[in-house]
């Protein structure tokens, strides 16, 4: 058999099933194989911008799309038309700064919207100062940007501070403010309390 | 951990999951399952800063050295390695085409079995990766689990308490767990019925590719069945959802070389031994035309067309012929005319010489 694209021997049958039309069989040589994957391994994203620009499209007005587009994380910046032209989000805390869009996504792509399956064993940190740490990581980026290193340096200080009490991120040094400073083993370690 | 960006010796073994001693391993290539994690107080990779990327790679680092029996385990610097040695990993399914082309502080820790591989930086912060030989989905799923909670002990994973753990993707969100068996279904495909097979699963919710892992090389009649929802289901659900899946192309399969073998016996030795003739004798071939015959001799092999060959060795040479396998095991770089010269020799090599006497 030859190849849907080019004289060469197919020699990658390809079944997709995802297509809306129903399964679709593609017949490919390595050449083609591999520029029709490579496209397919970026099409998370466009799967994602996909079913978003569907749902979008029922239920919003342009006005409603757009004033939506121009909403932000208020942690790591990334606007909901970032999202959607990227298909990966910012940062773990979009998943409540843009929650209300979000959900009817989800909905979409797994038909559900709470998770069920297993939860980390030891109790997690705040998820406040997590979000705080994010933003601050990004201060201090933007600091270093524009060259105010004084700026920057003093929110340094303040990320070290946050994780040292933590008791995560940061350095890798045993020394410095991780866990080993930070929290008696018995508190610090998820193994002990199997 | 040892750090060590020594590959070499890498190249010529071979993982434990071609060893094709798993269960249904005339079929079946491979379990695995994969997990994706982040770090709760970092932004996702595509925000975050050079540094970001260099506090995440040498915390988990300096985590992953406390581990308890993590001693043998590799840890490979990703963004030190030449490109030979980055695909190298690839072919080998320790890590992805995404992260060997990204750029940026990355790595991979991959145990000495090499039946686990914890990638650091690529789409999300972790990835978990287990394979086995074989339909080995429950045994591959304790293992990644247990792996899970021991990196979890020192690590705060980002996870929210109705959409659990946290994914760069919306795809990913929940449980973070991808399942994919990968078959070889070569009769399927010689009997036309692939299609037909894979349509009757499309109510169930699985995803059936033919590629060979997530953009690496790929082969001819292999398949990949894997889920395609993360949220909603407990893990075990979603293990069990594409483990259900399986015995039923295993079924159609063999039915297909039965098929075969009563209805076109002649016909189908005449293929195999086509194919095994042209890899034996071959002085030059294209990675293409390998995988396209070691593929047919794969089947003869299983339905012992062919004597004295371990299908061990046929996974193997599937790895082994690639381009920087090829280039590793010789020793130097080759361009695609030396390797094509290259991979002919190396598979008259271990294919003993030529032809023996064909059943």
């Amino acid at each position: 058999m030859k190849c849907q694209h080019c004289e060469k021997p197919a020699t990658f049958h390809i079944t997709e099933l995802t297509e809306p039309t129903g399964p679709q069989i593609l017949h490919l040589c390595e050449e083609h194989a591999r520029g029709y994957l490579t496209q397919e391994a970026a099409s998370p994203a466009a799967s994602v911008a996909g079913v978003l620009a569907k749902q979008l499209k029922l239920g919003q007005t342009a006005d409603e799309l757009a004033k939506l587009d121009q909403k932000e994380c208020p942690v790591c910046g990334i606007t909901f038309y970032d999202f959607r032209n990227a298909g990966r989000l910012g940062c773990p805390y979009d998943y409540t700064a843009f929650e209300k869009d979000l959900v009817p996504l989800l909905v979409n792509i797994h038909d559900a919207q709470a998770h069920r399956g297993k939860r980390p064993r030891r109790l997690a940190p705040s998820a406040d100062r997590q979000a705080e740490l994010i933003r601050l990581r990004r201060d201090m980026e933007e600091a270093i940007e524009r060259e105010d290193y004084e700026r920057a340096s003093e929110v340094r200080d303040k990320i070290r501070g946050l994780e040292a009490r933590e008791g995560s991120g940061g350095g890798e040094t045993s020394g410095g403010g991780g866990q080993a400073g930070g929290q008696p083993p018995a508190a610090g370690g998820g193994e002990a309390a199997d | 951990m040892q750090a060590n960006a020594e590959l070499n010796e890498l190249a010529g073994r071979c993982g434990e999951w071609l060893r094709g001693t798993g269960p249904e391993s005339d079929i079946v290539i491979s379990s695995r399952i994969r997990l994706a994690r982040n770090l709760a107080d970092f932004p996702f990779i595509r925000r975050c800063s050079p540094e970001d990327r260099q506090a995440i790679e040498r915390t988990v680092r300096a985590r992953m050295e406390k581990l308890e029996g993590w001693s043998d385990v590799r840890y490979v610097d990703v963004a030190a390695l030449g490109e030979v040695d980055r695909q190298l990993l690839v072919e080998r399914q320790l890590i992805s085409r995404e992260l060997a082309d990204s750029e940026g502080p990355r790595a991979v820790a991959i145990d000495p079995e090499e039946q686990f591989s914890v990638m650091i930086n690529e789409e999300d912060h972790l990835r978990i990766q287990v394979m086995h030989s074989g339909l080995s989905l429950q045994a591959a799923w304790q293992q990644i689990n247990r792996l899970d909670d021991l990196l979890e002990g020192s690590i705060s994973y980002a996870f929210h308490q109705q959409y659990g753990y946290l994914t760069a993707c919306p795809t990913n969100v929940g449980t973070g767990v991808r399942v994919s068996v990968m078959l070889h279904l070569p009769a399927l495909v010689i009997t036309r019925q692939i299609d037909k097979v894979f349509r009757s699963l499309q109510k169930i919710s699985v995803t059936v590719r033919g590629l060979y892992g997530e953009g690496s090389q790929f082969m001819g009649d292999f398949y990949q069945v894997s889920n395609q929802i993360t949220l909603g289901r407990t893990e075990m659900e979603l293990v069990e959802q594409v483990g259900e899946v399986v015995p039923v192309l295993i079924d159609y399969e063999r039915r297909a070389r039965q098929f075969l073998v009563e209805q076109s016996e002649q016909d189908l030795q005449d293929d195999v031994s086509r194919a095994f003739g042209i890899l034996c004798t071959a002085k030059k071939i294209s990675s293409e035309e390998t995988m396209h015959y070691l593929s047919k001799v794969r089947m003869g092999v299983n339905l012992g067309l062919i004597p004295d060959l371990p299908v061990t060795t046929i996974n193997k040479l599937f790895i082994h012929t690639q381009p920087a396998h090829l280039q590793k095991l010789r020793g130097r770089l080759l361009g695609t005319v030396d390797r094509n010269i290259e991979r002919a020799s190396y598979l008259q090599r271990h294919l003993g010489g030529g032809p023996a006497e064909l059943n």
